[in-house]
């Protein structure tokens, strides 16, 4: 069985796990599925500033924070006791285009020619890390929910802003990759 | 002078995207459960390979069907649930009828959707994920996350002056 646990799992079984998540939230405490809404607590909880968006009463969303905590333990618990034995498989036309752009890096999840702690204080970590960040924090509230709170939540909820945010969230994602990346990984 | 008095304290009706609609108040104590739920959530992200660059890149360079097929199944999941809940009103632990805030359209869902895109396929991460790639042992991943977390803090401070 735990041979089995560690073996990459189906789409099929985390989309369905996923897919729980939403009506567990509901019925354990009429929560409403969404993880973006954490970094907002977070500034309402640590620098306020005055800013009107973030005077509210942060503590009535508290569970939102314990959600994210429990997201970063469950990935400790995966990658420390339950990881893939096996070699880390990446679709070889991925493979053959990122290797156009400079990747070399196949290993693991994360390629360490962009993702490693050394790059942090370099031009790919500015672009990767810092600004890479900044259009996920901004764009997600912007947006008013990420691929939690719209893609998964609003669309179980026939909620058609929530189309029109997931058809957005994908048109930015493949402008990014096929027209912006080529250039961003001449810079290095 | 009374008048910037009365708008520095008006208060802006709180619209909370992922809102607690619990009337009954929760012990703190009580949160323990959704770090559980969440917890188990962080585990599928990791053994789906969700929280991999490579997973993100695949799935918008359209070479392998993995993502589409979690956020796919996740959603037809989800839908049949909702659904599932309202038709036969199932009430939540604490007795209340479930609520789900519907959701208005404004051109932020476009703006900032668009711009939300562009970092998940430069970061391969959502939010969630973010947290997951940080468990898992990504350092680095700290310095994204305090960077979106100033992205929201951005957003806030810039709120009004943005087109909506």
């Amino acid at each position: 069985m735990i041979e089995l646990i560690k073996q990459p799992w189906h789409w099929a079984v985390a989309g369905v796990m996923i897919g729980l998540t939403v009506p567990t939230l509901l019925l354990i405490g009429n929560k409403t599925f969404g993880i973006s809404s954490s970094l907002r607590h977070i500034c309402a909880a640590c620098f306020p500033a005055d800013i009107q968006y973030f005077m509210y009463n942060w503590k009535k969303e508290l569970w939102n924070l314990f959600f994210v905590v429990g997201v970063l333990l469950g990935g400790f618990i995966a990658s420390q006791f339950l990881s893939n034995p096996n070699e880390f498989v990446v679709n070889e036309n991925t493979v053959k285009d990122l290797k156009a752009l400079g990747i070399t890096d196949f290993s693991a999840m994360m390629p360490s020619d962009i993702f490693s702690v050394e790059n942090i204080f370099t031009l790919k970590g500015l672009i990767f890390f810092v600004i890479g960040g900044l259009m996920v924090g901004f764009g997600t509230r912007y947006a008013g929910g990420c691929t939690s709170g719209h893609a998964i939540m609003g669309l179980s909820n026939l909620q058609l802003p929530s189309l029109i945010a997931t058809i957005s969230f994908m048109v930015g994602g493949f402008a990014m990759t096929h027209l912006i990346m080529p250039f961003i990984f001449k810079l290095f | 002078m009374i008048k910037t008095n009365i708008d520095k304290t008006a208060v802006e009706e709180f619209v909370c995207e992922a809102p607690n609609n619990q009337v009954k108040k929760e012990s703190l104590a009580s949160n323990f459960k959704y770090l559980i739920v969440g917890t188990i959530f962080g585990i599928v992200f990791v053994k789906a390979e969700i929280i991999s660059w490579f997973r993100i890149q695949e799935m918008f360079r359209l070479q392998s069907f993995h993502m589409y097929g979690v956020i796919g199944t996740a959603v037809v999941v989800g839908l049949i649930s909702v659904q599932l809940i309202k038709r036969f009103n199932i009430k939540t632990l604490a007795g209340e009828t479930v609520s789900i805030p519907n959701k208005t359209f404004d051109k932020g869902q476009i703006y900032g959707g668009l711009i939300f895109g562009f970092g998940w396929a430069i970061t391969g991460a959502c939010p969630g994920p973010l947290f997951a790639q940080i468990g898992s042992g990504f350092l680095a991943i700290t310095v994204t996350f305090a960077s979106a977390v100033a992205g929201t803090w951005l957003y806030g401070a810039f709120k009004n002056k943005l087109p909506h």
